[in-house]
């Protein structure tokens, strides 16, 4: 049978539509705020010609910057810990198989299977219940552990698909532990590594919810003051800002695609 | 021999190495996430104590709560079915949204897992990015398109296809199609990638057999779509059922869903035993259905 008539029985008439259509919902309203981020008029509704307006006001707020900064020392720090402690586990987990294996990827993923919600209000609980006081701090700690799990799986799977017996050759050639963990093991987990940390970072900067409840009066991230600022009604302003998080998240997944290809090509 | 390798030391024993690197993990989240669930679970079974917090008296009152309204002058209790409302808004919301998801993903995982290489990387990498991009501000950007004052309602005027502004936003339409939009990505991924290795000549014994177009696809396509149902379901039931964000933002906070209604009893209401008996509810009925979701995937494996 020709590949032009297996082709021809593939097709369901209408599923190229709806795909069209499903992308087409995907982005329409991201795609209208970001044009109406660039609206002159101070209403939202009525286009009043192209102009940066919104974004200086943006860039001139002190506040935003503030958190802006928050988010990024916060998802940079949260990441990075959340990344170390998963290679360990992953390491762990991975070659260990024996002991516990099963029980230790509940607990692992367990972050994972709680809704958000309720991993929210447990933090807050449990900060005020041990006395930690709120605000950077407890931001951080609440970061770090539901990054581990998106950070843990990317590396997980990197380990599992990776040649078992290259570390054994290197150590038949001399070379110590350490060093065949710094020169063969960890070159090779490094698209795992990477993915993971991505994944953790834009985790942590997309947190909303749990953030808001183990924040306290002091500290205050990107989204929850965007959320401040939506109790005011939308404004140009919160149009400008989304645009800019949007951009910087279309930046990360083009350097992520970019990072993925240059891994399948090596 | 594959442990060695990967040891920090030689001089470190294998069994204390690999507790070394596995218990900074698994002690934070034992910390910091299991016990804070076992401290509320006990407070779930405590009373509200007067500035919040709570005061060391066992009660079932949170529990109670939910049904029933408690006469505060003969203490007698009445049903009330205002929770319940709630949490069966927050049920039937986030089935509406997983089928709906279901409906537009089926089809454009399908369509994507018969493209050609190169285009199936583009429409992948398409509905990757709003996986990556902010829940708020695509929030947000719903709420912005479906206001009263928003695009779709103006254009609609200006058109004079109507005269008043459609009631888009803050309402249940605009929470279901926001936990839709949320987690449509969700979705659409695993159905693909539970596609992507469809041996297509079963579609052509299926045909030569004379099987319809539809008989094809519901009787041959869809079963080994399976693992990719059960995997997209569980990845937009689970967020939708305990969302906030959806509901706060696109309901306007008139049409509450359970996840706004414990962080209500931590906030503003400072019942934290009635929020934690909520909680306790909605983690409930989270690993009930992952359980039941779970036993159902095993089951299929058995069978095929």
């Amino acid at each position: 049978m020709s590949t032009a008539r297996l082709r021809d029985l593939r097709v369901f008439p209408g599923f190229g539509l709806l795909s069209v259509g499903c992308v087409v919902f995907l982005y329409a309203p991201i795609v209208v705020l970001a044009i109406y981020s660039f609206n002159d008029g101070r209403s939202v509704t009525r286009w009043a010609g192209f102009s940066f307006r919104w974004y200086q006001t943006v860039f001139a707020n002190q506040n935003i910057q503030t958190a802006a900064i928050n988010s990024v020392v916060i998802a940079v720090i949260a990441a990075t810990v959340a990344t170390v402690f998963a290679l360990g586990a992953a390491i762990a987990t991975v070659n260990g198989k024996k002991g516990g294996g099963e029980g230790a990827y509940v607990v692992l993923t367990f972050p994972l299977m709680v809704p958000e919600i309720v991993t929210a209000v447990a933090s807050l609980v449990f900060f005020v219940a041990v006395g930690i006081s709120l605000g950077f701090a407890t931001i951080l700690i609440a970061h770090i552990v539901f990054c581990i799990p998106f950070a843990y799986l990317p590396i997980k799977a990197r380990l599992e698909s990776m040649d078992a017996t290259l570390p054994s050759a290197a150590a038949d050639l001399y070379a110590s532990p350490a060093k065949a963990f710094l020169r063969i093991t960890l070159p090779l987990l490094l698209p795992g590594l990477v993915s993971g940390w991505l994944l953790a970072f834009i985790i942590s900067l997309d947190d909303f919810i749990i953030t808001a409840l183990v924040a306290g009066p002091g500290a205050t991230t990107l989204p929850l003051h965007i959320y401040g600022m939506l109790r005011l009604g939308m404004t140009p302003e919160v149009n400008a800002i989304s645009t800019l998080m949007l951009a910087a998240s279309t930046v990360l997944v083009l350097i992520s695609g970019l990072l993925g290809q240059a891994g399948r090509k090596h | 021999m594959s442990a060695r390798p990967l040891a920090l030391s030689s001089r470190i024993p294998p069994g204390l190495a690999h507790a070394g690197l596995l218990w900074p993990s698994l002690g934070i989240i034992l910390a910091f996430m299991v016990a804070p669930i076992a401290i509320m679970l006990t407070y779930s079974f405590l009373v509200p104590g007067a500035y919040g917090g709570v005061e060391w008296t066992f009660s079932t009152a949170a529990y109670e709560q939910i049904l029933f309204e408690r006469d505060f002058l003969d203490d007698s209790l009445t049903f009330t079915p205002d929770y319940l409302i709630i949490v069966a808004r927050s049920l039937t919301q986030a089935t509406v949204a997983t089928l709906l998801c279901l409906v537009i993903s089926v089809p454009t995982a399908y369509y994507i897992a018969t493209r050609s290489d190169r285009v199936k990387n583009i429409w992948l990498f398409l509905i990757t990015i709003p996986y990556w991009v902010n829940l708020l501000i695509r929030t947000i950007a719903l709420l912005f398109v479906l206001r009263d004052d928003g695009p779709i309602n103006s254009a609609l005027i200006d058109v004079g296809v109507i005269g008043q502004p459609l009631a888009l936003s803050y309402n249940g339409f605009a929470i279901s199609l926001g936990l839709i939009y949320s987690f449509l990505p969700f979705m659409v991924l695993p159905l693909y990638s539970a596609f992507e290795r469809f041996d297509f000549r079963l579609l052509e014994a299926a045909y030569d057999l004379y099987a319809s177009r539809k008989v094809a696809f519901f009787r041959i396509v869809l079963p080994v779509m399976r693992p990719g149902l059960i995997a997209g379901s569980l990845l937009v039931f689970i967020p939708s059922v305990g969302s906030y964000l959806a509901p706060d933002i696109l309901g306007g906070g008139k049409t509450l869903m359970i996840g706004n209604l414990i962080g209500t009893q931590f906030q503003a209401a400072r019942n934290w035993p009635f929020g934690a008996a909520l909680s306790m509810i909605l983690l409930t009925i989270t690993l009930i259905v992952l359980l039941w979701l779970a036993r159902r995937a095993a089951q299929q494996q058995q069978s095929n």
